[in-house]
């Protein structure tokens, strides 16, 4: 692939996004804009309790209120349940629990807001109104919403199969070796950490319209997904059993996702399954309250850490245990989280030689929580940086020092780390120098004792991290316990006059992949951007692909197009050279133009495609017309961004209040295609990770189960006046695997920046005894966490 | 929501007419709290009365002592009203800082006062100033009007026609945002009135109260220092998610504090 030609629409140009013309003048087509002739619309009712038997359901009165179409419940439902995708085996062997999932609840509803029944009438109002006339009969029973305490004897039990609340206990690494390494250690550091669950919240929320075709017998499905084939695939299979040949899933517009749009819900279920019932369209779209509820929670882990160091402060061993909730039900992809997407990550940029790692997946009664911006990643660095910290804190070696010490070397790669992944290319040292000096490490000392003058306790904090994405290689999560493969498609049609459209697998929600693609396959193919389109979500019209997360839609899916694009290069210099009556070996293709070595002899690419659908002039034995190809490409690795982000905060000492003054990253993120895109990547992940950091928190109330975070009147979510402007730097290392040499960057902001701005709160309250702090480090908390050390100090 | 019947009368005397026919109806200034209340199917009145075209309920009048607010001016009226910004700086402050931009273009001062939100900034602003309420039936002096959550002593039906605020020698406001709904945690309106010191705090028990210990402090020197020094009781102060009694108590007297200081 060409490194960039320098060209303004080429690979390494900020181009303009054009999403952005439909996006921000209210012309995009997003799940609820969409309205199919008869639609019918759904309300759900949703219990309203966390734990509780249901004795009694009668929609009697219901069913006559004014335009009700039907009701439905869980005696009615006769498919099966939403699949897990992800297995994990236990320490023993032994498969995790896996409880059945069905969209509506049959006889116990397991966490509030879990559906109970489904109301389809002429309109939404009607649908409303009739639901608040079902009667339903329930026996509370007395629901476990504790992480720390599920896990104990005597406890509630969600499922009979998951004793003690537990759904599987898996381990990683070399045991023996750690035990060892500790036994020997002249230092060593412990740390209890809590990552606390998040509320997605995407600005878009949840929205399905199910349609069945009673003339040809075909469902189709308008979902708000990462991944419509994805859902065609597990509710075709699993759920609805319809064949995919009968089974259309649209994903249009998607307004954000964050992950919470990759698992197949209950709702899209219900829709698809209620509209072959009715034969009528039924459209769902979820209210914000809703969402707060039923969207897949994100994070929610305990971890305790113990680090192992000799006397110069080199890491011997890790050993870490962490208890991750899973919520009441398994979600789609829920189990891997925790494992292959966090104990995987232990080793950081470190060179720690011995790693264990434990995992309890536990059940609650919440809702369920999978993946979310970072899914695993952000987990595992929080504790790594925040244990590397408090280590330099402990043994008096300079916070940097301490992490340069043990770095990767630049040498090793690639790099074979104790916990299953093999690193490709990386340089950590660089990024940290440039970090440093962009953020002015060598200064914070002069503006500390300014804001001191102000009254201000002035605090820096950092964070050197890795992480692995551009999921995934098919053979190794297969072999990890993922139901699925992870590749990509990329289809290239070149149309006869010389435009292109793109068909890929991935789904853009915010990535700007109509733009990136294109700008790929115009430096490719060396045609202008405006004659390219990107097409996506529609299962119709795109050959299988798994759809965007994990930061793999331009490692995997771009690379899939790369590898189309090659196909048609290949056939096209062979028509070119019959054009030229030259042989295949001579024909050169540059900036879009086929030319025969050490000849004048040029045929433009446009020449070329009409050629291949008008095929007078054509090697028409040897080689077939028209000029479309595909490409599936499954990943050789993960890929592995990372770099080191670094936080300035000051603190009002007299209310806690944490004020992020400086935010400054630089990421390796290998091949760059849009540096506006990526930048803006950058912003949106650091925004998140000062979310969580300082802001943002999801709560049950511990007795009766009820989410105390219900709106955004008590869930904070950053606004603008909450984040700095950000200093984004870049460092090019490329992947070494794939032949775009990119690494993604969709989830290092949310990744690296925890982390920073926690160690920047610690350092600034430092002085005054402070010694620990739990996220989100809120004003309340901050002030708390000073008066304990006052009191301490008395 | 669900139905209701709507009015929209053009004179107080019509609005409390409609209100006394209805079963069980309910004023509508702004809607800033009534409307997402309706939404969310929490309440379900028979008839709404909207007070918006009432010309009674209008205007920002220097006169007598101070400045009278009508009660269906919004808080970016008095905002950017010229003669609250001479008059009471600390009031026009204040009502810059309710809610967001949107929020002030709708919300009223008459809406605030009646529906008396424990986190509300305007009853801080009438208790602290020593405000009356001049409602179609009674004035009503600021330390009899606010009872408790969401409490005062207006009468059924009754409506507050305007709101009159004598000017203090200086005053000061300031505000500890809820990090989330971004309301008053803590909001603290400091007064040098020709009675002496008023101290009225927000947003930190269950309605607005005077805070007697900070009144007696800043009395003797009015100061961030004197206010710092005063130990706030967390007894019967709020406890939430979003902070202790106890944070709230310190948060009382360093408002305090930072209000006196910035007092004008």
């Amino acid at each position: 692939m060409p490194e960039g030609t320098g060209s303004a629409t080429g690979i390494g140009a900020s181009v303009k996004r054009k999403e952005d013309f439909r996006f921000l003048t209210g012309r995009g087509t997003y799940t609820d804009d969409i309205n199919r002739p008869g639609q019918t619309y759904a309300y759900i009712l949703r219990s309203p309790h966390a734990s509780a038997d249901i004795a009694k359901i009668d929609t009697a009165k219901a069913k006559a209120a004014p335009g009700v179409v039907t009701i439905l419940t869980g005696a009615d439902y006769d498919k099966g349940g939403l699949p897990c995708g992800w297995q994990i085996h236990s320490k023993d062997g032994s498969p995790m629990a896996e409880p059945p999932h069905f969209p509506l609840c049959k006889d116990k509803v397991r966490h509030v807001g879990d559906q109970v029944a489904l109301v389809i009438a002429e309109t939404y109002a009607q649908a409303r109104d009739a639901a608040e006339l079902i009667d339903v009969t329930y026996q509370e029973t007395k629901p476990i919403i504790s992480l720390a305490d599920a896990d104990k004897p005597g406890q509630p039990q969600v499922w009979p199969d998951a004793k003690n609340n537990t759904c599987f206990d898996w381990h990683i690494g070399d045991k023996a070796a750690v035990d060892a390494a500790f036994a020997k250690a002249a230092h060593v550091t412990k740390i209890d950490i809590v990552n606390q669950r998040l509320i997605p919240n995407a600005m878009e929320p949840r929205a399905a319209i199910g349609d069945f075709d009673r003339a040809t017998g075909e469902f189709t499905l308008y979902t708000t997904s990462q991944n419509p084939h994805v859902i065609r695939l597990l509710m075709g299979a699993f759920v609805l059993q319809i064949p995919e040949s009968k089974l259309r899933v649209v994903a249009p517009d998607v307004g954000g996702g964050f992950g919470s749009k990759i698992f197949h819900y209950a709702e899209e279920a219900l829709v698809t399954w209620a509209a072959g019932k009715v034969e009528r369209p039924i459209k769902w779209t979820s209210d914000r309250s809703e969402a707060f509820l039923t969207d897949a929670h994100g994070r929610d882990q305990i971890n305790h850490a113990e680090l192992a160091m000799d006397k110069d402060g080199k890491f011997l061993a890790l050993r870490v245990a962490t208890k991750a909730n899973m919520g009441a039900y398994l979600s789609t992809f829920a189990p891997c989280v925790p494992t292959y997407l966090s104990a995987t990550l232990l080793a950081g940029v470190y060179s720690t030689p011995a790693i264990y790692g434990e995992v309890k997946a536990i059940f609650t009664n919440t809702a369920v929580v999978d993946a979310y911006r970072g899914a695993g990643r952000p987990e595992t660095t929080y504790l790594l940086e925040r244990l590397v910290e408090k280590a330099a804190r402990e043994t008096g070696i300079d916070r940097v020092e301490i992490r340069r010490k043990n770095f990767i070397p630049k040498d090793a790669f690639p790099y074979q780390t104790p916990v299953a992944l093999q690193y490709d290319s990386g340089d950590y040292f660089s990024t940290l120098d440039m970090a440093l000096k962009n953020a002015d490490w060598a200064g914070f000392e002069k503006r500390k004792a300014e804001a001191k003058g102000r009254g201000k306790l002035r605090g820096i904090g950092i964070s050197t991290y890795l992480e692995a994405c551009g999921i995934a290689p098919s053979a190794v999560v297969g072999s990890l316990g993922a139901r699925a493969g992870l590749y990509e498609t990329g289809q290239i049609r070149v149309h006869p006059t010389g435009s292109v459209t793109v068909f890929t697998g991935t789904h853009s929600h915010g990535q700007g992949h109509e733009t990136t693609f294109a700008q790929l396959v115009s430096e490719g193919l060396g045609i202008p951007i405006e004659n390219i389109e990107v097409s996506h979500g529609d299962t119709n019209k795109i050959p299988f692909g798994m759809g965007t997360y994990g930061s793999r839609s331009l490692a995997v899916g771009g690379s899939a197009i790369v590898k189309a694009m090659d196909k048609i290069i290949t056939k096209s210099k062979r028509i070119a050279a019959h054009l030229m009556e030259a042989s295949v070996a001579d024909v050169e293709f540059k900036n879009g133009v086929f030319t025969v070595v050490g000849t004048d002899k040029s045929v433009p690419f446009g020449t070329v495609a009409l050629t291949a659908y008008v095929p007078h002039n054509y090697p028409i034995t040897e080689l077939e017309p028209g000029l479309e190809e595909t490409a599936f490409y499954d990943p050789l690795n993960f890929t592995f961004p990372g770099g080191c982000h670094i936080c300035e905060v000051e603190i009002d000492p007299d209310t806690g209040t944490v004020e992020v003054v400086n935010f400054t990253a630089v990421d390796d993120i290998g091949r760059v295609i849009n540096p506006m895109i990526a930048e803006g990547q950058i912003h949106g992940g650091v925004a998140q990770g000062i979310g969580q950091a300082l802001l943002e928190a999801a709560a049950y109330d511990e007795e009766s189960g009820q989410l105390l975070t219900g709106s955004y009147m008590d869930y904070c979510m950053p606004r603008a006046d909450n984040i700095p402007n950000i200093n984004v730097g870049n460092h090019v290392t490329l992947c070494t695997h794939n032949p775009l040499g990119a690494k993604g960057v969709g989830e290092v902001g949310a990744i690296g920046s925890p982390p920073a701005v926690i160690n920047a709160v610690l350092d600034a309250l430092l002085p005054l005894g402070v010694k620990d702090i739990a996220m989100p480090a809120t004003p309340h908390k901050v002030w708390q966490a000073i008066q304990t050390a006052k009191k301490a100090a008395e | 929501m669900h139905n209701f019947a709507f009015h929209r009368p053009t004179s107080v005397a019509d609005a409390a007419k409609a209100i006394g026919a209805a079963s069980d109806g309910k004023f509508v200034a702004g809607g800033q709290t009534l409307l997402p209340t309706l939404r969310q199917r929490l309440a379900q009145p028979s008839d709404m009365i909207d007070l918006s075209a009432i010309a009674e309920l209008k205007g920002i009048k220097v006169e007598g002592d101070g400045i009278t607010i009508g009660a269906g001016t919004t808080h970016s009226e008095v905002a950017n009203s010229a003669d609250v910004q001479k008059t009471i700086p600390a009031l026009a402050h204040l009502a810059s800082l309710i809610g967001d931009h949107q929020v002030r273009q709708r919300g009223t001062i008459g809406g605030s006062i009646a529906n008396n939100d424990p986190a509300a900034d305007y009853p801080a602003a009438a208790l602290g100033l020593g405000a009356t309420v001049k409602t179609n039936k009674r004035e009503i002096k600021a330390d009899d009007f606010f009872k408790g959550m969401f409490e005062t002593a207006l009468e059924e039906g009754e409506i507050i026609v305007s709101l009159h605020f004598p000017k203090p020698e200086k005053a000061g406001y300031e505000k500890f945002r809820q990090p989330a709904s971004r309301f008053a945690l803590v909001g603290v309106f400091v007064a040098k009135t020709k009675s002496g010191v008023r101290v009225a705090v927000t947003g930190a028990g269950p309605g607005v109260f005077r805070s007697k210990e900070l009144e007696a402090a800043l009395g003797g020197n009015f100061s961030a220092d004197a206010a710092k020094g005063v130990k706030i009781s967390a007894n019967g102060l709020n406890g939430d998610l979003h902070g202790s009694p106890e944070y709230r108590a310190s948060l009382v007297s360093t408002l305090a504090g930072r209000a006196a200081a910035g007092a004008k």
